[in-house]
Formats: structure tokens, sequence, C-alpha cells
């Protein structure tokens, strides 16, 4: 179980993420990032879900807000947000998530949304629910920095990390770009393309974790294809300081959709192994 | 990227990161060849003798009598494979070509852009697969097999409404996954930038064959242009040659479906509010929350929640104007058409022709000229409209 460290009720007691990665690095350890999309399959067992995750050393949260046309995920994060929406998600509901999450924890929570959401809600408004639900960052999946300038002074503004991603296709310049508007951390793309739980880690991803880490003082999360213990495992010894696990979980809500008992159960054992690969000494 | 592909504040690059440096790409090749010497001699050989350009601007002179108006077609419909498609299939094909790619991809709601690109990828020998909603594939057997016999792979997509939207998501999911070696030819103005641009310079042939063409016959702009819009290629291509001349009236021309006040309908520009959908901002069918709706209309190529983003542009600055007609109203310029002229048009260009009737029927367009742009032909769309006829065929 992590302890709570915070009154989670003060927004100001929300861990920040450099807070949240410095701490793990003082322990000889990578963070464990654990994703679900909220609502899935509805709202209350969501809710139970990210409680495994937190009660099995999730060290932050990324949650997705569903999305009829989610084009940068795979098809597990795709039927995740379809089942969210026909529970009957929206975004405000979303919020509520967010701030039920709140109750029983102080880690950073991330949002993963595609940028269709903000702009239909608006873009002040949508920054400042953010806000107020006690959320830390926010990650776009379709807003690229070409076209982030009204995200980023919004973050700015309500003190919120606008966070972004790198691949093996970006350049240096770009990264270089990148890190001039991102705040919070850089979320790593892992393997050439969308989210799916794959059965290894390939070479490029370690040569692009060194590549990032050479342009860039923020902390790196590497996401996209991370689904088992020895991924994990990988990435943070490649110099990683999280690593980001998505589709492999969601797997274990479709596969138990009529037993929703046990996928909060095989979640809790499976977020424990994952969080126990990002601490380095185990088998050297 | 060199240039933003704004129009207004219309179009952009929302995609994920990794598709950026393959736009980045595409958008310098397509800036380097677009006027090199080689390109272009290269592609206008090919619109000629494989696609069969130019079309003939037909005198409908029956249909002129009913309408009380002087109304002429831009025959996009004699092309091969039928419609508009092929000039930017040929032009994105042989592109990738040059780029050195080595496989295509392409989206298709009903096929017809599947099959210009399937043909083009046969032609260029580069291997071609097209994302196919499985609803779709089911509606429309025989645009598959036509696919398969030149030698594509046809992949059906079981992921959300099943239809063309998805069958664009699962392309993009390919892009992001393959961007190194596959170019994903888009078959409308519609994406992230360069794609409404470069789809409106493959498909600008149109307009400057019309303009060419009016001006030889009547010495004179025409009154109005009136083309369907669905993504609005066949639109923005027509649209192109005519928009600097502020006295044409401009007609863009959606897929009401059952009526624009009711939930089955696919008229974006008419109905739809601001939104981003498959890269660009544009406008979309959407909820309050954004989330994208289902369209519908009778014609597969005008079913569609999003447009491109030239289109937002010109109707927010009232260049063009933007009407819908119904299914029903539809398939009367379908019949109109076919009985009066023996010219039996896509169900998308129909929706058109019905337009053009009633601009006609507008007090003072009497004695007019309209260039309708008939972007297709019906052969596509027997079974559908001898069901909906109620005739057994």
């Amino acid at each position: 179980m992590k302890p709570f460290k915070n009154d989670s009720n003060n927004p100001n007691q929300i861990q920040s993420y450099q807070e949240m990665f410095q701490e793990v690095k003082n322990k000889g350890e990578g963070a464990f990032i654990p994703f679900t999309v909220a609502g899935d399959p509805d709202f209350e067992t969501s809710i139970e879900i990210v409680r495994q995750y937190v009660d099995n050393g999730a060290d932050a949260l990324e949650i997705g807000f569903p999305f009829s046309d989610p084009v940068a995920d795979g098809p597990s994060v795709q039927a995740a947000d379809i089942r969210s929406l026909n529970s009957g998600m929206t975004t405000d509901k979303c919020f509520e998530f967010i701030s039920r999450i709140r109750e029983f924890t102080s880690i950073p929570i991330g949002i993963l949304v595609y940028y269709n959401l903000i702009y239909k809600m608006g873009l002040d408004e949508f920054y400042n629910k953010a806000k107020n639900a006690g959320i830390n960052g926010i990650l776009a999946a379709d807003l690229p920095p070409e076209e982030a300038g009204d995200a980023v002074n919004m973050a700015s503004q309500y003190d919120l990390g606008q966070i972004f991603m790198v691949a093996q296709t970006t350049t240096n310049e770009r990264i270089s770009e990148i890190v001039k508007m991102c705040t919070g951390f850089l979320y790593v793309v892992a393997v050439m393309g969308i989210t799916g739980a794959r059965s290894d880690i390939k070479k490029s991803t370690v040569d692009l974790i060194k590549r990032v880490k050479s342009h860039s003082d923020l902390p790196i999360a590497v996401g996209f294809g991370i689904s088992k213990p020895e991924h994990v495992k990988d990435v943070i010894q490649s110099g990683s300081d999280g690593a980001i696990v998505a589709s492999a979980i969601i797997n274990i809500i479709t596969q138990n959709l009529d037993d929703l008992d046990n996928a909060k159960q095989e979640i809790g054992s499976f977020c424990k192994e994952l969080k126990g690969s990002t601490k380095n000494k185990i088998d050297g | 990227m060199i240039t933003n592909g704004k129009f207004g504040k219309y179009g952009g690059i929302f995609v994920p990161e990794l598709i950026i440096p393959a736009l980045e790409e595409l958008e310098e090749a397509f800036l380097r060849y677009k006027d090199d010497e080689k390109f272009v001699e290269e592609l206008e050989f090919y619109l000629r003798e494989f696609a069969g350009r130019p079309t003939s601007l037909y005198h409908a002179k029956n249909l002129s009598k009913k309408f009380g108006c002087k109304v002429y077609l831009k025959r996009e419909d004699m092309l091969h494979t039928g419609a508009h498609k092929i000039n930017n299939t040929l032009g994105q094909g042989l592109l990738a070509k040059y780029m050195g790619k080595t496989r295509l991809i392409a989206e298709t709601g009903a096929g017809q852009h599947g099959i210009a690109t399937a043909v083009v990828g046969a032609m260029l020998s580069i291997p071609t697969e097209v994302y196919m909603g499985s609803e779709d594939v089911e509606r429309q057997k025989l645009n598959v097999f036509r696919m398969e016999l030149s030698g594509s792979n046809v992949i059906p997509v079981e992921t959300g409404s099943k239809t063309l939207k998805d069958a664009i998501n699962e392309a993009f999911r390919d892009w992001i996954s393959n961007v190194e070696n596959t170019h994903y030819l888009i078959g409308s103005t519609m994406g992230p930038h360069p794609y409404p641009t470069m789809v409106k310079h493959f498909q600008s042939v149109i307009g400057k064959e019309a303009k060419e063409k009016i001006l030889q016959k009547e010495e004179e702009l025409p009154d109005a242009v009136i083309a369907c819009v669905g993504g609005g290629s066949n639109a923005m291509g027509i649209f192109s040659g005519f928009v600097d001349d502020t006295a044409v009236d401009l007609i863009g021309v959606e897929g009401g479906g059952e009526g624009v006040e009711t939930k089955r309908t696919g008229a974006t520009l008419c109905k739809g509010t601001e939104g981003i959908l498959h890269g660009s901002l544009s406008f979309v069918l959407q909820d309050n929350d954004g989330q994208i709706s289902e369209a519908h209309s009778v014609s597969a190529g005008l079913d569609y929640p999003g447009v491109g983003p030239e289109h937002a542009y010109l109707k927010v600055t009232g260049r063009v104007n933007y009407v819908a007609v119904t299914n029903k109203e539809a398939l009367r310029g379908f019949e109109l058409l076919s009985k009066y002229e023996g010219i039996i048009p896509a169900l998308e260009s129909s929706h058109a022709v019905a337009y053009a009737e009633k601009y006609a029927n507008i007090e003072g367009n009497k004695g007019k000229t309209i260039i309708i742009n008939l972007s297709g032909r019906g052969d596509k769309d027997m079974f559908l409209v001898a069901k909906e006829m109620r005739v057994d065929v």
C-alpha cells in the first residue's frame, strides 16, 4: 500500500511530477505509470481499477478521456474508449472521475485527450476544470508543437503541465523545440506505431531514450507497447525515468468483462509485478 | 513544415507527433515536384493517356430546356474508373514514386477512391492496400472485387461505425506504423496539411479545363458553378478555376440525407460546428462534448462527418454558398439526368443536379448559365437506386 503523504483535498498538496520523479530516483527506481480510460467499462469499476493501480505501486497515473476517433491509439484503447462512451461518460464526468481519484491519492495525474474535446469545450474552461479536478498535466495526442501555442499558454496560466510526445521519427531539432514547450515530463513513444501490447522492446527504443536524454533535462516516461515487466525493466535500465503501461492492462479488462472482480484482482497483481521491475537492483 | 497549411484559421496539422516527419517529407516533395518539368509532363501524360483527360464540357440541351437555364456538365464521369478521383490518385501515386515509397495505402467509403488508387498502384507497380469499413465491404462487394482484380489488398475495418471515418482512422494508424516506406494516399481535400492543398492542386485541372471551355463556348464566365461536397475534392477542383471571379456564384451541395434537421444527415457545413477531425480544424458533425457523430447520406461519398478545411474557410468568408439536398431530391436529380440526357450520374453528383433545378427556379435565375460538376457516373449505384425505386434487377 502506498501511504498518503499529503492532504489530497488541498490542491497545493498534490505531488508534482518533479517531486515524484525525484523521489523515485532517490530510491534508485523508475516511475511506474499505469494508464486507463476513464469510465472503462463503467464509472465505478473504473474508479476501482485506478484504486488497484494506486494500491499496487503506481507512482503516477495516466488517464485517457474517451474519444470516438482515437487515431493515435490501437484497437485495445479504442475498444476501451467505446465501452466508456457507451457507459455514458462525458468530458464533465471525466473531470468528476479525476476528482474522485483525488479523494484517495495525491500522486501526479496526467490526462491523455484528443484535442477536439478541449477545443469544443473551449481551452479556458477545459484547463480551468482540469486544474480544479486536481490534474497535473495534459497531453493532447493530436496536438503537435506547431498547433500548441494556445494550449501551452493556457497550461501556464493554470499552472498545469503541457506534455508532449517524442518518437523515433522526431529529429533532434524537433526534440529541442518540443522541450521548450513541454512541462512535467516528456512522453517517449517506444515503438514505431500506435499503442498496443508488443512482445519485445526494440534496440531503437533504447537508442531513442539515450538520444532524448542527451537533448533534454526533463524527466522522460516511455510508453506505447510496454506490456511486460521485462519491458519496464529494459526501459528503466536504459535511462528512462518512468514507464507507462496501457494496452496490456486494458487487455485484462477486455478479457474479464464478465468477471470484473477477477479483472481487478489480476490488475492488482500485474501492477505489483510491473512496479517491482522498476527497481533496478532486482536480478542486476 | 515549410508552409502552415491554414485557410484563415482552418486546416493545420492536428496529428500525433509520429506522423509529423512524414508530413514534412510529403510537403517538401510536393512543393519540389508540383512544378517540376519532368513530373508535370509525366502526370499530364498519364492524365491524358491513362485517365482520358481532358473531359468535355457538355451542353445539356434537354435539361437546359427543362430548367430554363443554360446547363453545362463537366464530364468527370467520363474518366477511367468513373469519377474525378483518379486526377488525385495519379498525382499522389506519381509523387509517391518520385519519393521512393514502395507501398500505397488508402481509405475508401463506397470504393471509388479505393479503385482509383488500386488501378494507379497497378499501373505504377506499387503494392497497394485499401482500408474499407466492414459495413461498406459488405455493401460494395463489386467494388471490393474490382480493387482485388487490380491487385490491391482490401482490408475490412471492424472498429467504430465500420464505415469511412473508421477506415481513415485505420489508414492513419497503418501510416503511423509504416511511415518510412508507405505513402498514405488520401482521397479528398481533407486531412492534415499538405493534403487539402495537394489534393486541390491535383484536382484543379477540372476548374482549369472548365474555365477554358466555357470561355470558348460562351465567351463569358458562367453565372454559377455547382458541385457536390463530401470531403470536398471535386468541388475544390472546379471552384479553384472560378474562386477569384467573384461574379460567379459558387455553390457546394451537401448530402442532406433524410433532412438537415434530422440526425441522419451528412450536411457537415450546413449543420456542423467547428472542430478537429482527421488532422485539421474544419466543420464537423459532433455532439456537445466533441464526440464525432455518424453521418448519413444515400450517397456513400457524401456520408462523412467532416469536410475539407478550405471549404470551412470559403463558407465563413461567404465566397461559396453551401446548401443541402435530401436523399429523395438527389434521387430525382439522378432520374432527371438519366432520362433527359441519357447520362446516368453518380448519386453524389445527382445532388448537384438536384440543386441546379432548385437554383433555376429561384426568381431571377431563368436564362442563367450553370456549370454542374458531374463528378462521377452512376454505374456503382445501380443496385441501390433500383432498390430505392423498388425495381428488381
